[in-house]
Formats: C-alpha cells, sequence, structure tokens
C-alpha cells in the first residue's frame, strides 16, 4: 500500500457543489483533535511514541466501521508528487509533511474510500480527526466526523480531563478539540470594501478567518477560511450552531453586496466577469494566483446568472486540479513553472469548452435584467 | 568561554537542541557536563535531554519533589520532562501529563485563551469498564515504566512498578472470584 491510487478521488466529495449556498460557501470542514493516553506528542513524541500510536491507530482503523474499506499510508513511503496531492486537497497539512527535511517517522494519513472523512496521524496531536463536505454542510460534517470520534474513543484511550476535556498539545485546541471551518466566496464584499468591517466585526463574534490554505495563508481570490477561534467551554454543538449563525449572516452580506454591485455598478461588473471569462477561456499560460482571481470573477459570474449553463461544478474542479502537483500528477512527470503555467491554461480551457455553454457573444437581449428595485 | 552550569572557566561541551524550530544552545565544562551524564563524545541517542534540560538551573530534585508546588519555576513533567520554561518557550504541551503538572498555571491561561477552563463538550468514557481495560491501564503504566526507566527517574519508576504488580494481582484475584 506504498502507492497512493491516482484515480482515487479522496477528499473530493466537496466539488459536487451539492451543499447548500455552493455558489458562496465552497467547503466545511470540521476536524477533531485527539491525543492518547501515556505518549508524549508534538515535538516531544519520541521514535517509539511516534510508532506507537501509528501501530494503534492500524489496528484500530481495522476494528472501526467507519474506517472500513479505508486505507493508511505512512507518508515516508509516498512519492513527494502524493505527499503534495494530498495536500492539496486539503487531506494533509503541511506540519504533517514536514517542509523540507520531508516527513517525520510515524507520520500517516488515514484516507476513506466510502466516508468523507479522514484522520491524520502523529501532526502536531496524535490524530487529527477530519471531516469535509460540499457547501456550508456543518451538521452533516459535524455527524460524520462524531460518529468516527466515537468508534474510535472506543479502541483508544484518549487523553481526557475532567476538567480541560480532551488534551492536546497546543491549549488553543484544548477542550473540544473542535476546529470547524467553512471556506466562503466573497467577492462582493471585497469589491464594495465591506469586507475589513465584516472580518472585523467576526472577530469580535469569535471566530477567526483564514486564507485558503489554512493557518498563515494569504487570502486568494477573494476566498477566506472562517472557523472557531475558541474550543473550550463550550459545548461542539454550541461551537457549531454559532459558527452556522454568522457564516448565514456572511452570505446575507456578501448576497446584498452583489445587488448593490449590479445596482450601482452593473456594466463595470458584467466587464469584469466577462473579461475574467476570456482570460481563463482562451489564455495559454497561467499562474495559479492568476488564475484563482479570475476565477472569482467567473464564480461571481455564476452566481449572478450572467454566464448560464456554466456550473459551479467544474470550476471547484478547477481549483483542485491545476494545483502544481496535481498537474504534474496528470502530466505524469514534473513540471518547469513556465510549463505548469501552459498545462493549467490548457486544462482551464479544456474544461470550460466543454463544461459551459456559455455563448460571449450573445446579444444585449440575453443580457440579464437587473434586479428590480 | 565559561560554563553555564557551574561558571567556571574551562573548556566547554556544546550541547545544541532544536525545539519547536528554535535551536537552544548549551555550553557545560566537561565536569557539569559528565555529572548530567554527558560524555566528551555525540551525544548517544537514548540520552535523556529532556530530563537534562529540565534540571538546567533548577533546583536539585529534593525527595518527594514530585508533589505540587503551583507555579514552581522549573518544575518539570513527570513523564516527558518538559519545563514551564519550556511549555512558555514553545506553546505547546508535551505529553497528557503535562496538563496535571501545569494545571494551576494553565487555568488562567486557558481562561485568558478561552474565556473559561472548564470543558463542557462531550464527556470521553474509557472505553468497556471490563478485564480488558484493566489489562490498558497496566499497558499504560508499562509504557509509563518504560520511559521514567528511559528518564533515569529511578523513584517514579519504583512506584510504578508497585502500581503494576498491585493491579495484576487484582486482576488475578477478580478473575479468580468468577
Amino acid at each position: 500500500m506504498s502507492d497512493l491510487d491516482s484515480a482515487a478521488d479522496f477528499g473530493l466529495a466537496w466539488l459536487d457543489a451539492s451543499g447548500e449556498h455552493a455558489d458562496i460557501v465552497l467547503s466545511t470542514r470540521i476536524r477533531l483533535a485527539r491525543n492518547l493516553q501515556g505518549h508524549a506528542f508534538g515535538s516531544r513524541a519520541r521514535v517509539n511514541d511516534r510508532a506507537a500510536v501509528l501501530d494503534r491507530m492500524a489496528a484500530a482503523r481495522r476494528k472501526v466501521p467507519h474506517l472500513a474499506g479505508s486505507e493508511l499510508h505512512e507518508l515516508e513511503s509516498l512519492s513527494a508528487r502524493d505527499r503534495k496531492v494530498l495536500m492539496e486537497r486539503r487531506l494533509v497539512s503541511r506540519d504533517l509533511l514536514g517542509e523540507s527535511s520531508g516527513p517525520a517517522q510515524g507520520s500517516a494519513v488515514v484516507l476513506s474510500h466510502e466516508r468523507p472523512i479522514s484522520v491524520m496521524v502523529n501532526e502536531e496531536d496524535h490524530l487529527r480527526l477530519q471531516s469535509l463536505a460540499s457547501g456550508l454542510s456543518l451538521r452533516s460534517a459535524w455527524t460524520a466526523v462524531d460518529a468516527l470520534d466515537e468508534e474510535l474513543g472506543q479502541e483508544l484511550p484518549y487523553a481526557f480531563h475532567h476538567e480541560f476535556g480532551y488534551l492536546t498539545s497546543c491549549p488553543t485546541n484544548v477542550g473540544t478539540g473542535l476546529r470547524a471551518s467553512v471556506l466562503l466566496h466573497l467577492p462582493a464584499l471585497v469589491l464594495t470594501k465591506e469586507i475589513g468591517k465584516v472580518l472585523q466585526g467576526l472577530s469580535q463574534m469569535g471566530l477567526t478567518f483564514r486564507g485558503l490554505y489554512g493557518e498563515g495563508s494569504e487570502v486568494v481570490g477573494n476566498f477566506f477560511q472562517l472557523s472557531n477561534q475558541t474550543t473550550l467551554g463550550k459545548s461542539e454543538e454550541d461551537l457549531i450552531d454559532h459558527l452556522d449563525r454568522m457564516v448565514r449572516q456572511v452570505i446575507r452580506y456578501e448576497t446584498k453586496a452583489r445587488q448593490i454591485l449590479m445596482r450601482d455598478a452593473a456594466g463595470v461588473t458584467e466587464d469584469k466577469i466577462w473579461r475574467a471569462y476570456g482570460l481563463l477561456r482562451y489564455a495559454r499560460s497561467l499562474s495559479f494566483e492568476e488564475l484563482m482571481n479570475l476565477l472569482s470573477g467567473v464564480r461571481l459570474g455564476v452566481g449572478l446568472k450572467l454566464l448560464p449553463g456554466l456550473r459551479v461544478y467544474p470550476l471547484n474542479k478547477v481549483m483542485i486540479f491545476t494545483q502544481p502537483a496535481h498537474l504534474e500528477e496528470a502530466a505524469g512527470r514534473e513540471l518547469s513553472s513556465r510549463e505548469s503555467d501552459a498545462h493549467r491554461a490548457a486544462y482551464v480551457r479544456e474544461i470550460l469548452s466543454t463544461e459551459g455553454r456559455v455563448r460571449p457573444d450573445s446579444d444585449p437581449d440575453d443580457a440579464p435584467t437587473e434586479p428590480s428595485g | 568561554m565559561t560554563c553555564e552550569n557551574c561558571g567556571a572557566d574551562k573548556p566547554v561541551i556544546q550541547l545544541t537542541q532544536i525545539v519547536d524550530d528554535e535551536m537552544r544552545t548549551l555550553h557545560l565544562c566537561e565536569k557539569c557536563a559528565a555529572e548530567q551524564g554527558v560524555e566528551g563524545n555525540p551525544v548517544p541517542e537514548n540520552f535523556p535531554l529532556a530530563n537534562f534540560l529540565a534540571q538546567m538551573g533548577a533546583t536539585p530534585k529534593k525527595e518527594g519533589a514530585s508533589e505540587k508546588s503551583a507555579g514552581g519555576g522549573d518544575r518539570a513533567c513527570p513523564f516527558c520532562g518538559l519545563t514551564l520554561k519550556q511549555f512558555r518557550d514553545s506553546g505547546r504541551l508535551g505529553c497528557p501529563e503535562c496538563w496535571s503538572t501545569f494545571e494551576p498555571h494553565l487555568r488562567g491561561l486557558l481562561r485568558r485563551i478561552h474565556g473559561s477552563h472548564q470543558h463542557v463538550g462531550k464527556v470521553y468514557l474509557t472505553p468497556n469498564p471490563t478485564d480488558s481495560q484493566l489489562e490498558r491501564q497496566i499497558g499504560a503504566l508499562r509504557r509509563k515504566l518504560e520511559r521514567a526507566v528511559e528518564l533515569e527517574e529511578f523513584e517514579q519508576a519504583a512506584e510504578l512498578r508497585d502500581r503494576i504488580h498491585e493491579l495484576e494481582h487484582s486482576e488475578s484475584a477478580g478473575s479468580g472470584h468468577e
């Protein structure tokens, strides 16, 4: 089991855009941090701690119904490209990959074929249980990861403290060990310059925001990852409900901002969207950042129904499959950054030529009518 | 160069450790290094660095020193050897036991981070309270024992050994009654 099946669609179920508000909310993710009794964790874990944790997880995996038919991969035994593919699908973290020094001994990931769940082994905490779902789906993501947690907890002795809850390496994760995050696309709030106020308000409500790739990553293409800041002193349900309410509020703001854009600057907005579409449709070379910014415009166009025939699903697909390791995977070889840009542009052209029935030359009669009022 | 332990002006042995991407270097004279179990040679792989560093600059450990002394400056976790100072530097705890070791200190910190120090979420129940749980418990103590020996915490190791004996006996007594 050392090779990752390149055809496997681990971590891709959310792409189908089946979840609620899927045009604004790309995905919902919930992770639980868990540690085992009797072993040091994080940087104090020794080789034998890590080996023991991995052994126990490997044994538990065979007994836990939610992980039936799952695969366990030690990162050391995967190719560098496969590891990056997993990271680009957000199934493993940068930390687990170990940056330049490569993954540490005992670092592993459990991937399920049947469910949108996965487990990182020997990251900062012994176990990081994760579920990933399409759109705004906090409830279903929670149900999935909670069920896995209950089953694993029967097989593995979690470190739990009567006062502090589930014990973690970092005090910012203790208690529930729960981090729920929702990936939002908020172009209209950015264009109307309302985003600063919104983010400020959210931080006062105990939420944090990050870029696409989590902690420390920049905001690209108007994608914002919103998550709970605290993990202790509130129940899992309360944390999730609070985030859910806040996200719905943000969706209302974004929808309002889109209406304002179309009311006050319909011409400019439409032009931006069509330009973005045109570049994506015909460009011969695209950097990932440029792609993400153009994709943001096209995605807005789909949300505003300005690009009839184009769906959210292919746009989600483009986001994942145009990342560097995915392009190399498809090409079957390493790509220089220039080659990568060319492959990226080719992939996008291919998708847009087959997926959408957009007629750029449609005359004004086809143009969308501005929202009344 | 002077020894960071005794201050003697002698040639020193340099000891480098990397914790959370942060490099620390200690300079010790040969005598102090030898007392801590370091030869002038490369550090052996199983050298209890944690314990060594934990004791650096701390008052020598007295009997019963494992009793809680709230907020004690350089108290080390009996399980993994992490000191409060190391925790403050890295922001990460080393093992589940650290949470009990630094409990009083952590309570205040948690209030500042989360606005609370009391977990109100799911309550974890240790797997099936049957004999197998006892076995698990013994297993956990054995691992603790191994670690205590590794860290040369012989007093703690002796306690753990006795505790394991006790549990093993209760196990055979329990099954004898059935």
